[in-house]
């Protein structure tokens, strides 16, 4: 395979993964702001510096609110996060890679490329904004389905995977480091309405509220929460669970290539920090510190396997 | 509802069926084909337009029909003149034995932009210049075809000869259990056989062909995308290739990997910045010295634009004549030189009445067609001429037949041509039963570029 053709596949599904989180941030916050909060201008701040975005978001608008937050995050084409943006780039990246795709994965893409420029065109009414979100994430799930049921089970399904779980546990790492002073196991906070509100914000933009109650049979208390979505290898987007399959990954392409990359190392070394741990442990180490050094764990991994497998000349 | 001019024969079992569909039924699944293309992404950009969108060629879904009798006549004439070609252009890069025998003149090669010296005295392998040709094909009755064009460089459309057959399949299967159509689907197989067999003669084991593009905004990606997928070999761009060891490779996740075979869609200028355009970045630098050495092969050959440029195009019949011994089966449509003066005198006389071209000229870009053109029009045009006349040819606007396209109101006559697609390799042409039709969608319109607003139709070959 080419390595042009590793990074197209790599950068695409951090791009679709991207669009994801940010629809599911949104929705969150949505949520929050609706429901919850009496202080929503404070949680659609949190939507935006949780996405990465406060320095462009900033410079454009003054002051956080629903309208101009959801329409910086979803359709603003000056936005290289939007949803929008990244949408394009994922198809930019597919037909860069089309030889190395299925068809039926092409045409997911394709349609969905197809479908959300048409869906973002014109601003979101409020009313509108929950079947565009829901739309976002169908189409999210196509792409995975024709991936997981088309794709041969090689070195280009992994550079997929890798693009996707290296996004994934840099967004859930800030997800929580957002809202980490909500998480600490402070006396005063416990229990309070205000921690409930940040918790259920935390859950939801990862998607995991009812799965917490299922798993942890709804003992929302704030080490339960951290530790469910760091360590615990059941959530598909907790920390642990990224950087196993990150593992799992570069072992594949280890095993297939007959050869064991710097980045291996890397991804074995962050997964060994998270597994047979428990919270407390983590608290000690200082939550804040503990995920900026996680999410530059990441980063560093990310360019390691740009290198390894000569993505760019 | 039928055809204002009686039913060719090969039409008829056509025509029968199409009597007994509903119109309505017809459109709905012309809509759908639509939808399968852009779902596909089979879709072209154009160049000079400020948000540069994706466009569709439009499809029309009633088939051009040729009888395997027309077909065997066609493919022997194309046969005959791409091995013309392929002698010419070894020819006038080593003895020039054609200049001295002064059937072509001198100063048409010599004074050619397309003509390459870094080509001189240097054979490629298995002496195959030209790989693939798409051959432009007017017809102007039963059985009169004219040689429009020879596309001897890239010729691009043969992604939609594929998928305009795929598409008829899936909407109508029916139609090819009752009408026995020959295949074109070995298209991209031949292809790969073909690239393979003009690999270098040092290659050992099986070659490694590649398709190089210049990258997604190219209008033609899709086609370059969809071969390489279709043969199942990478698709390079330049930075992706360097010069190793005196070979080209490909940087792969293992590593560099060595290639043989380069079926570029990259034009010559960009080819090589350290030969050609310096400043070119969908090239490989030193790759002229590589394929000097006898080390990679190059498809089709730098230089073989002098063979279809169309002031030597007015040449091919002597060419064929010249190498072949025979007389060309394929006639050329009758060409004004406009280098030559009393020409130009009667080119200018008879503008109203002419099609004129650049000679090196294409996608229908920059060309005059008299008939349609306003007096303003006329006038800038002989302007320019006066201005250039090497630079033009002119030819009589032919009366071209018509095929039956599927209009709102019935089946409508709009004229068409045809490029069939010849592979060359050392050992054979192979040609593949069928080709490209364009058809001008417009009524009496004779421009069926695509990029001037042309469709294309799938084109059937009958079994014989």
């Amino acid at each position: 395979m080419l390595g042009k053709t590793a990074g197209g596949l790599f950068w695409m599904f951090r791009n679709l993964e991207r669009a994801g989180n940010t629809a599911r941030l949104i929705e969150a916050g949505f949520r929050i702001a609706l429901t919850r909060s009496s202080d929503p201008e404070s949680e659609w701040k949190s939507v935006i510096v949780t996405s990465a975005s406060q320095m462009a978001y900033d410079a454009k608008h003054d002051g956080y609110d629903s309208a101009r937050v959801t329409d910086f995050l979803l359709r603003d084409p000056g936005n290289p996060n939007s949803v929008l943006s990244v949408i394009k780039f994922a198809r930019d990246n597919a037909r860069l890679v089309r030889t190395a795709l299925t068809t039926e994965v092409w045409g997911a893409v394709n349609e969905t490329w197809m479908v959300l420029s048409k869906v973002l065109k014109e601003p979101i009414p409020e009313t509108d904004l929950p079947d565009v979100l829901a739309t976002i994430r169908q189409q999210g799930a196509l792409v995975r389905g024709a991936l997981h049921g088309t794709m041969l089970r090689n070195d280009i399904y992994d550079f997929c995977r890798l693009g996707t779980f290296i996004e994934r546990m840099d967004s859930t790492a800030r997800i929580i480091d957002v809202k980490y002073h909500a998480l600490l196991p402070a006396t005063s906070f416990v229990g309070s309405r205000m921690d409930n509100v940040q918790w259920e914000m935390v859950l939801r933009s990862v998607s995991a509220h009812a799965s917490f109650r299922w798993a942890l049979d709804g003992e929302y208390n704030a080490p339960n929460i951290a530790q469910f979505l760091i360590l615990d290898r059941r959530l598909p987007r907790s920390l642990a669970f990224c950087a196993s399959q990150l593992v799992d990954n570069l072992n594949y392409l280890a095993e297939d290539y007959g050869t064991r990359p710097e980045s291996l190392a890397m991804a074995e070394a962050l997964n060994v920090r998270l597994k047979n741990r428990d919270i407390g442990t983590i608290f000690e180490e200082g939550l804040h510190e503990f995920l900026q050094s996680v999410i530059g764990d990441g980063r560093a991994l990310g360019f390691q396997i740009e290198q390894d497998y000569r993505f760019n000349a | 509802m039928s055809l204002s001019e009686g039913v060719r024969t090969p039409y008829q079992r056509y025509q029968s069926w199409f009597d007994q569909q509903d119109v309505g039924r017809l459109s709905k699944k012309a809509q759908e084909a639509e939808a399968f293309f852009r779902r596909t992404g089979i879709t072209f950009n154009v160049y000079g337009q400020a948000d540069a969108e994706e466009r569709l060629i439009p499809f029309d879904l009633v088939p051009r029909i040729l009888s395997n009798t027309e077909w065997t006549k066609l493919s022997r004439g194309i046969e005959q003149r791409v091995r013309a070609i392929n002698a010419f252009l070894h020819d006038i890069y080593n003895r020039q034995e054609i200049l001295r025998a002064g059937v072509v003149p001198i100063e048409l090669v010599a004074n050619n932009e397309a003509f390459l010296p870094e080509m001189m005295d240097f054979s490629p392998a298995g002496g195959v210049y030209t790989h693939i040709v798409g051959t432009d094909i007017v017809r102007t009755g039963e059985n009169e075809f004219y040689v429009l064009e020879d596309n001897a460089r890239t010729p691009s459309g043969v992604s939609y000869m594929l998928e305009n057959r795929e598409t008829m399949l899936q909407m109508f299967p029916e139609l090819f259990s009752k009408i026995k159509v020959q295949p074109v689907s070995d298209y991209p197989k031949n292809l790969r056989r073909s690239l393979e067999a003009s690999a270098p003669a040092g290659c050992s084991g099986r070659p490694c062909v590649v398709v190089l593009t210049p990258g997604i905004h190219n209008s033609a990606y899709y086609e370059h995308s969809f071969l390489a997928d279709q043969m199942g070999v990478e698709l390079v761009e330049g930075h992706d290739l360097r010069v190793m060891d005196g070979h080209i490779a490909m940087r792969t996740t293992r590593g560099y990997k060595v290639i043989d075979v380069i079926y570029r869609r990259v034009d010559d200028e960009f080819l090589d910045p350290l030969t050609f355009n310096p400043k070119s970045m969908l090239g490989v630098p030193g790759i002229m010295d590589v394929y000097r050495a006898g080390n990679i092969t190059i498809t089709n050959a730098p230089g073989t634009g002098v063979a279809d440029d169309k002031a030597v195009y007015s040449y091919v019949p002597d060419i064929v004549e010249f190498y072949t011994g025979e007389k060309a089966i394929l006639k050329n449509v009758q060409t004004h030189r406009c280098a030559e003066k009393d020409t130009l005198q009667y080119v200018l006389d008879n503008l109203a009445d002419l099609v004129v071209k650049e000679v090196h000229g294409s996608g229908g870009y920059g060309m005059l067609v008299g008939p349609a053109a306003s007096k303003k029009e006329l006038s800038a045009f002989a302007a320019k001429l006066k201005a250039r006349p090497s630079n033009y040819i002119a030819q009589p606007t032919l009366s071209l037949s018509t095929v039956p396209i599927l209009t709102e109101a019935g089946l409508a006559p709009r004229h068409v041509d045809l490029r069939p697609f010849a592979l060359v390799s050392p050992n054979a042409v192979d040609i593949v039963p069928g080709g490209l039709t364009r058809v001008a969608l417009t009524e009496g319109s004779l421009v069926v570029n695509s990029s001037q607003g042309g469709g294309t139709k799938d084109t059937w070959v009958l079994e014989g």
